[in-house]
Formats: structure tokens, sequence, C-alpha cells
């Protein structure tokens, strides 16, 4: 639709009472949505895909980190796509799976807080928050159904709870708490097995970065699909931390400085950190 | 059948007219001025919850006087204009001269359709990224609007309160200064000089990145105003900001 279809006064759905949802109030402007093309499924391949995102808690909140890359089949797409953003102050949203259709759908889900916010002059809840990605994400269904689909993963300092919580979902918009790490996108099986060898309840914020960078390593070890830290590029993955200040993008250089020290010691272990066996036993 | 009486269009348009301005005359008042880190908006309002002065978009914010209905339903409609223009654009394609342009209309086209006009005054204010890019907007009932330079003064006393303002106020004016001469203008409105519980203070504050809109708490505040903090304030009847209090 063109975005200001009126001229003169603001049409009778700005001034309506009540309603303070901005997803919402683009669907009554707009109209019911029209049913998504039907997509062959040779074509599928031909549509950016997102890969591999982390995220779990640590002793000071939550921490969410991605690969940098996309493709399109066997074709890298492209090598610096970013894949976690910070959809408010308090919270971040990650996105695997079809590239154009998720990082709109963030778009929306960004402008659905902040739109909350000020509206009613308080921040949803963390729950509220979890609750509109699903609503959103199922708007997604058609899409989804041909093949299309997007799967996020969210998390937040819960200031009412005083910690890090994170949610990951279905294409059907399923949302499921998560207790402590998930992961989602084409490397997740991998990230996970690796995730649970090397989480640890309350770690600090340093090795949570250092076990971020370790688990998108093995994920990009094993799936072709997700990137690795490129060092001659330099093109590092993305790392959010939230806590009770808010939502922090760490700085590519500090990233780097991790990248480096996991890197420097995968030349001598390339399969990364061993974990300890039952019996105290030599590796 | 009967004939009806026959009655000018000037008489209706003053009557309107009249009518709208002494419901604006009945409420408190709001101050919104520049100062050298962005703008300042202060008015009275004993509540916490009811706001006169609000965010609307990354540097634009709306204050208003009157009734609280009628401009809390502007403000939510500038909030879904605004947010509907950065997402179907970009974030720097938000103005404050579109949203002045199309509260202008809506207003304009209320006042002459209605037979009810709204009894508001609103400002729409955006920091720009230097003092001579900063935008004021004063928009009345009518849909008239005025492009302000350095302070606007709107509610029952504004004449009073815009006579101290255009006395004390200079270019370059820090936050400090500015806000005692706001509070200075609107006690020289109402007899007695407001104190911080008694004030909403925000500001655009032009340093930040992004959204610019903050609020000042009552502890700042006081801090700012260099008075003791009155605590909260002791129950009583509830105030609203709406006209009449």
């Amino acid at each position: 639709m063109s975005p200001e279809p009126w001229h003169g006064r603001l049409p009778s759905a700005f001034m309506a009472p009540g309603g303070s949802s901005f997803a919402d109030f683009l669907a009554l402007l707009e109209g019911p949505r029209p049913a998504s093309p039907h997509m062959p499924a040779e074509a599928l391949s031909d549509v950016p895909h997102a890969t591999t995102i982390v995220a779990f808690t640590f002793a000071g909140g939550m921490v969410m980190a991605g690969d940098r890359r996309a493709t399109m089949g066997n074709i890298i797409a492209q090598r610096d796509i970013e894949k976690v953003f910070p959809a408010d102050e308090h919270s971040v949203v990650g996105i695997a799976g079809a590239a154009g259709i998720a990082v709109e759908l963030v778009r929306l889900f960004q402008v659905e807080l902040e739109h909350y916010e000020k509206i009613e002059g308080v921040p949803l809840s963390l729950d509220g928050k979890a609750n509109r990605l699903a609503a959103l994400l199922r708007g997604n269904l058609g899409f989804a159904m041909q093949g299309l689909a997007v799967v996020p993963v969210f998390g937040g300092y819960d200031l009412a709870e005083g910690k890090g919580r994170l949610f990951s979902y279905d294409v059907t918009g399923g949302r499921y708490e998560e207790r402590e790490h998930h992961a989602v996108g084409s490397g997740s099986m991998f990230a996970r097995g690796s995730l649970k060898k090397l989480y640890r309840a309350g770690m600090n914020e340093a090795d949570a970065l250092s076990t971020a960078i370790e688990v998108l390593y093995d994920a990009a070890d094993d799936d072709s699909a997700t990137g690795g830290p490129d060092l001659t590029r330099r093109i590092f993955p993305v790392i959010a931390v939230v806590d009770s200040d808010g939502v922090r993008v760490i700085a590519e250089s500090a990233v780097e400085g991790v990248v480096q020290t996991v890197v420097n010691a995968r030349m001598s272990q390339p399969d990364g950190p061993v974990a300890p066996l039952p019996g105290g036993g030599a590796s | 059948m009967t004939v009806p009486f026959y009655v000018s269009p000037e008489q209706i348009i003053k009557d309107k007219a009249d009518y709208a301005r002494k419901g604006i005359a009945r409420g408190r008042s709001v101050v919104v001025l520049q100062f050298d880190g962005g703008i300042l908006f202060v008015a009275e309002n004993p509540s916490r919850a009811l706001h006169k002065v609000s965010e609307i978009y990354d540097r634009i914010a709306f204050a208003a006087v009157g009734k609280y209905n009628e401009f809390e339903n502007l403000r939510v409609a500038g909030v879904r204009l605004a947010d509907l223009r950065g997402y179907s654009y970009d974030r720097r394609d938000v103005t404050g001269r579109s949203l002045a342009n199309a509260y202008a209309q809506t207003l304009g086209a209320i006042f002459t359709e209605t037979a009810k006009p709204y009894e508001v005054e609103i400002v729409v204010a955006e920091v720009g990224s230097t003092v001579d890019d900063d935008q004021l907007y004063r928009l009345t009932f009518d849909g008239s609007v005025a492009d302000e330079r350095g302070f606007v003064a709107m509610g029952g006393q504004a004449d009073d309160i815009a006579a101290v303002l255009a006395d004390g106020w200079r270019p370059g004016l820090g936050l400090e200064d500015g806000l005692v001469l706001a509070v200075r203008a609107l006690g020289a409105g109402s007899g007695t000089a407001p104190s911080a519980g008694q004030l909403e203070v925000a500001v655009l504050d032009r340093s930040r990145p992004r959204r610019t809109f903050r609020r000042i708490g009552s502890d700042r505040l006081a801090e700012l105003l260099g008075q003791p903090d009155p605590g909260p304030e002791p129950p009583g009847v509830p105030e609203s900001p709406d006209s009449g209090a």
C-alpha cells in the first residue's frame, strides 16, 4: 500500500481510542493481507537464509550471539549479515530462516515495542514482549507453510524478576521459555551439543563471551551454512549482552580479542575445550 | 414547517472560538523553551500518570493544555502517524513539520465541521542537531499554526507567563537557568511558584543518540531547582490535569 493514502485530516483510525499495538493499527489501515503467492519448491533455494543464533543466561543477565553468514542453497549470499538485534532497551531478538522476511519481522517487532511504550507510558513486561513476538510470527504462517519459515529466539533482562530470561519459538507462533540456553538455525544441532558441555550456570560476562564464540565456532565447524570468524576480512560474530543496565552490543574490537584467544587455543586443540570425564580420567 | 433562525457564519465561528478559548483558559499552563542542550518542557501538573508532555518520536515531543481526553486523542494519533512514517520510510523521514501539518489539518477540520471544537492548544517540538535547527510549532484549537522561536507559553495565564519569559529568556540558556525561569514564569501566572511536586518536566536532549526524550524525575528536579525533595504528595482529592483544576 502507499503509506499515506489520505489528504488533510487524519483518518478516524488514527483517532480511535484504545489500541496500543502498532501491528494491529497497521492491519486496520491495510485491510486483510493478500494471500501469500505460491512459491515453487525449486525457487526456495534462491532466497537468502540466515543461519545460527545462540542464546544463554549468565550471572548478570543473558547473552545472544549470531554468525554473519546468509546462504542461498550452496551459495554464500552475504558474509556480513547481522541477525542479532536490540528489540528495545532491555531485550534482544535473533533470527534464523528466510532473511528478508525475518529482518522485516524484527523491524515490525521493534516498532511494536516502542509504540506500546509511548502510547501507554510504560514498557511491556518481558512476557508481554515475548507474546507479541509470537503473535507477529503467527502472521507469517502462510509463508512458513511454503517453506519461507522464520525462527526467532528472544531474550532479555526481566526487571521485575531481576534476571535474564530467554524464549524460543516455532513457525506456528508457539512460544516456549528456555531455562538456560538455546540455539536456532541450520547449525543449531552442533551449537546445542557444544553449549551443553560448555554452559555453566552463573558464569561471568567474560566467560559468557568466550563461550558464545566457542559455540559458534563449533557450529561453523560442522555446518557449511554457518560462517566461522573471518580473520582475514575481520568479520566477527555479533554478540549482544543484556543486563540490568540494558542492551549492549559488544564492540567489534572486544569481540576480535575474544575470537583471537579462541582461535589461538584451537591451533593446538582443534576441537576446542575438552569436557572432564566423570571418573576424572585423562582424555 | 418552521423557518430556522438565521445565524451568520461569522457569529458561528466567533461563538466556537470563544467557547474553545474559555475552556483552555480554565486550565493550568505549560511552558516550552529552548536551552543550549535541547528543548525544555515544564508543565503545572500534579498528576504523575496523566501527562501533559509526551514523547512522539526520536527527536519530537508533544505538549498540550486544555481538555485531557481531547489532547490525549491527538497525542495518540501523533504517535501512530510518526511510527507509521518511520516504519514505511525511515526514522530520519519523520519530521516535526509533517506532524504539525497533520495536526493543523485535523484541528481545522474539527473546528469547522463539528459543533464542538477541541478545547486544546498544543506544541510540537523537534530538537535539531544545532540550536538553529530546533523547531517549535504552536497549534491552536482552530488549526492555526505558528512557527515559534525561543519559548512558548500556553494555558490559562499565557500572557502573564509569556511576559516573564520574554524578559528573562536569552539564546544559549543552560538547563538549570531555563528551568528556574520557566518555574518563575509559571509562578507569575498562578500567583505562587509551583513546587517540584507539582511540576511535570521533560527535555529533548540534543546530545542523546536516537530517542532524545527524557523525563526529569522529582529528585533530580528538586536538585536543579535547589529545593529540598518534598517527598510524596499527601493523599487527598485526586487531581487531574484536565481544565478546571
